[in-house]
């Protein structure tokens, strides 16, 4: 670290602490569950504003998993003198410790109920690198996973209506919701925050060791700019400024995911992006969906193990009577848009963390097969 | 051992009012869900949930990821878990985990699957009931008692009803005992899939699209052989194929008794196969299921049934109104207009590589000691145009596969 550098980090440190003097420090939680969120001291309700503490950065993704079109507060902390090792590939080696939280929250609409919240993709008005303002959101849930000793867990919590705290749901909820677009169109649908037991679903990528991980800390992901306090950074390169990450090459030489929204990359990167993140998790060859010979995270090539031309194994009605997964060139013949397009819990993929259909996700995929050039003939 | 009970305070009296096709829950029913789900999430290995009568409804999927837990209910039709309502799915119950035991409830009406087991050791399921209770109908979940990547599985005493897939599957699983089920109303009742060694007995199949299946799909970790299906009850299964097009079920003809797809080493013996309108067995490859292409289906995958043997069955009625055009023109043609299939439909596909002096190998033939029982070879590969009713090739025998042998035992 050069001097300026360390000056730079110092004075960062020392506005940052401005900030959240009245906060208790972050609490790594070595075992049991916490009544309370607040009992982390991660993120934090301060005078009308969520805010994040001392420590705790906040992190975005090149492309996030689809829920509900909620937005998403991530932020990832660490205990002192320690730092993740970095990986081209796999979540980053995170050391014990090591707490991330997730927080879902929806925009209000303006003069909408408390339950009316916004259908909206657009980030940039939420400030969630320093906080959330409570007056313009609707808090749903904030997911912490932890490491410790015994491995990640995972801990759902769910806000409060009068958005001072969130609880425990180890259980986890289901909360009657409208999406309200901004010609007032609305769509009601139950938000469903996911038990443990689920939490595991998607976070246990192998399905023989069960073992837990977090999916968004990879290099692919986080390689991209985030809009903090201190003015736009590489979260990778700003990872590593502030001691979280070690081992990590710059920027450029790390891998890196498309924005599946950007219209500047190619429909492949974008719909390969998309799939990675939102199908990968399960559909790959250690997870849950492996049973069904279909891969879809960033690695696979583009051949049947991608669906092209492969006829589905255990999809049973979720076929909607088509007979490959992908039919190139015909995406209204093909499974995998007419899963996503599904909102049917037997039918919609993927099976969990979403109620509603993810419109623009469903087109950018009919698009992308729609590219494709080939067709499947059947032989006898 | 760990034993927890679950809710004495719960009123019994909820059983008696649920009759109604409402999906609502009520509070009770809230409070059972939540208790549910906070027991499977706390349970250790060696955990007993004791699940008391009543019929609860439930609007969200279940799932367990501890090894050693046992799931019991007080009998298959007192205590109901039913899903009629469900939100969040896709499974009624889903369990990551080994020496897993499920037995004397039901799961009804989940919108998904009803009880998927996958990855893990050493699984019982006994006494279990899954029903879709409207009937057959394409808008059913899939599978009933699903057990996928599993090793050491016994389902017994079980009844499915309504699974628009299959009604109990076992895919790419190894040491498999199904016995003593009921399936009924199903697309397939019971369908082992990519598994390796498996016995199938005392089970009756009846009412289904087809009754008992043993295939294997292209794609998967591993290629199935090694299934003994006998002693069971196939009976009258010719209920219309309500199968999602695209499931490989889709593709079995309304009115199958037996069905080997693509499997190799499967012994049919001793059952009672009666009255499928189809064919009573039918031996198929892959490539008459329309779904081959070499786009989509790996270089490796072999899509021809080897050494199969049937034998000392008894046969009665079927093949008197086969299912689709083809099978119709082709039964018109060879037995005349009243007349009907034999026993046994086999597509004719036959890996001409192999053949030497015009049969395969001997340990992958085609073998049938069973009376005078008939046989079509319906020339599928020439789309029926020369079909034979000569019985002389499958005059042979084949080795007997041992029995499969739980290890360890299931506890009683």
């Amino acid at each position: 670290m050069t001097l300026s550098t360390k000056l730079f980090f110092l004075l960062s440190l020392l506005l940052l602490t401005a900030c959240h003097r009245d906060l208790d420090p972050v609490a790594f939680q070595a075992d049991g569950r916490p009544p309370k969120l607040s009992d982390w001291h991660v993120v934090e309700v301060r005078d009308g504003k969520l805010v994040l503490n001392q420590g705790v950065v906040p992190y975005d993704l090149n492309t996030p998993l689809f829920t509900d079109y909620a937005h998403k507060l991530r932020t990832i902390w660490m205990p002192k003198g320690v730092s993740a090792k970095y990986d081209p590939t796999d979540t980053f080696d995170f050391p014990v410790g090591t707490v991330i939280s997730k927080t879902f929250y929806y925009p209000r609409t303006a003069d909408g109920k408390f339950s009316d919240v916004a259908r909206t993709f657009d980030t940039s008005k939420d400030f969630a690198g320093e906080g959330l303002d409570l007056s313009q959101v609707h808090l749903v849930e904030t997911r912490i996973l932890v490491h410790r000793e015994s491995g990640w867990a995972a801990i759902p919590y769910v806000w409060k209506d009068d958005q001072s705290d969130a609880m425990l749901a180890r259980t986890g909820a289901v909360i009657p919701l409208t999406l309200v677009d901004d010609k007032a169109a609305r769509e009601d649908f139950n938000y469903v925050v996911p038990d443990e037991s689920q939490c595991s679903s998607c976070h246990a990528q192998d399905w023989v060791s069960r073992k837990i991980h977090p999916i968004g800390p990879k290099a692919r992901h986080l390689n991209r700019d985030y809009h903090y306090a201190a003015g736009d950074e590489n979260e990778l390169a700003h990872l590593v400024k502030v001691g979280y990450l070690s081992g990590a090459p710059a920027p450029a030489d790390a891998p890196r995911n498309a924005n599946w929204a950007d219209e500047h990359a190619s429909l492949d990167a974008r719909a390969r992006a998309y799939l990675d993140i939102n199908c990968g998790h399960c559909h790959n060859p250690k997870g849950a969906a492996n049973t069904t010979g279909l891969t879809l995270d960033v690695s696979v090539p583009e051949d049947r193990h991608l669906g092209i031309c492969k006829p589905p194994v255990a999809a049973g009605r979720g076929t909607g009577d088509h007979l490959f997964d992908i039919v190139p060139g015909q995406p209204d013949d093909s499974i995998l848009p007419f899963r996503m397009n599904s909102a049917d819990p037997g039918t919609m993929m993927p099976e969990l963390g979403r109620s509603t259909v993810h419109r623009e996700g469903v087109a950018l995929i009919k698009a992308w097969i729609a590219s494709q050039s080939g067709g499947c003939v059947a032989i006898h | 051992m760990r034993k927890t009970l679950l809710f004495l305070a719960l009123p019994l009296a909820l059983a008696a009012c649920h009759h109604d096709e409402q999906a609502a829950q009520s509070g009770a029913d809230a409070t059972f869900e939540a208790n549910l789900q906070q027991q499977l999430l706390d349970a250790k290995p060696g955990s007993v949930i004791d699940i008391p009568a009543g019929h609860y409804h439930l609007q969200r999927g279940l799932s367990l990821r501890t090894d050693g837990v046992t799931i019991k209910g007080a009998g298959m039709d007192k205590t109901v878990l039913s899903f009629k309502g469900q939100v969040v799915g896709p499974e009624g119950l889903l369990v990551n985990a080994n020496d897993f035991t499920i037995e004397n409830l039901a799961l009804e009406d989940t919108k998904g699957d009803a009880l998927k087991i996958n990855q893990g050791k050493n699984i019982t399921i006994r006494g279990v009931r899954v029903e879709w209770t409207g009937g057959p109908k394409t808008t059913n979940g899939a599978y009933g008692l699903y057990p996928v990547k599993t090793q050491n599985v016994l389902i017994e005493d079980s009844v499915v009803i309504g699974a628009s897939d299959a009604g109990i599957y076992v895919g790419q699983s190894h040491t498999i005992v199904v016995r003593r089920n009921r399936a009924e109303y199903n697309v397939a009742g019971i369908e082992i899939e990519n598994s390796v060694n498996a016995d199938v007995y005392e089970n009756t199949a009846t009412h289904n699209t087809g009754g008992i299946l043993v295939f294997n799909m292209p794609n998967l970790s591993q290629a199935g052989h090694s299934t003994r299906v006998f002693k069971n009850q196939v009976i009258d299964n010719n209920t219309d194929n309500f199968a999602a097009k695209g499931a490989a079920v889709a593709s079995v003809p309304r009115g199958s008794g037996v069905v080997v797809n693509s499997n190799d080493k499967v012994e049919i013996f001793d059952n009672d196969i009666v009255d499928s309108q189809t064919a009573n067995v039918i031996i198929s490859s892959y490539f008459s299921t329309n779904y081959y292409n070499t786009k989509g289906v790996a270089a490796d995958y072999n899509p021809y049934p080897k050494g199969i043997f049937i034998y000392d069955n008894r046969f009665k009625g079927g093949g008197d109104s086969p299912d689709g055009l083809k099978f119709k023109t082709l039964k018109t043609a060879v037995y005349g207009l009243n007349g009907k299939f034999p026993d046994i439909l086999w597509d004719g596909y036959v890996d001409e590589k192999s053949l030497v002096d015009g049969l395969p190998p001997a340990n992958d033939r085609f073998c049938i000691q069973n009376g005078d029982v008939g046989v079509i070879n319906a020339d599928g590969p020439h789309d029926y145009k020369n079909p034979s009713t000569d019985t002389k090739p499958y005059q042979c025998t084949l080795p007997k596969l041992p029995p499969v042998v739980l290890d360890p035992e299931p506890k009683a």
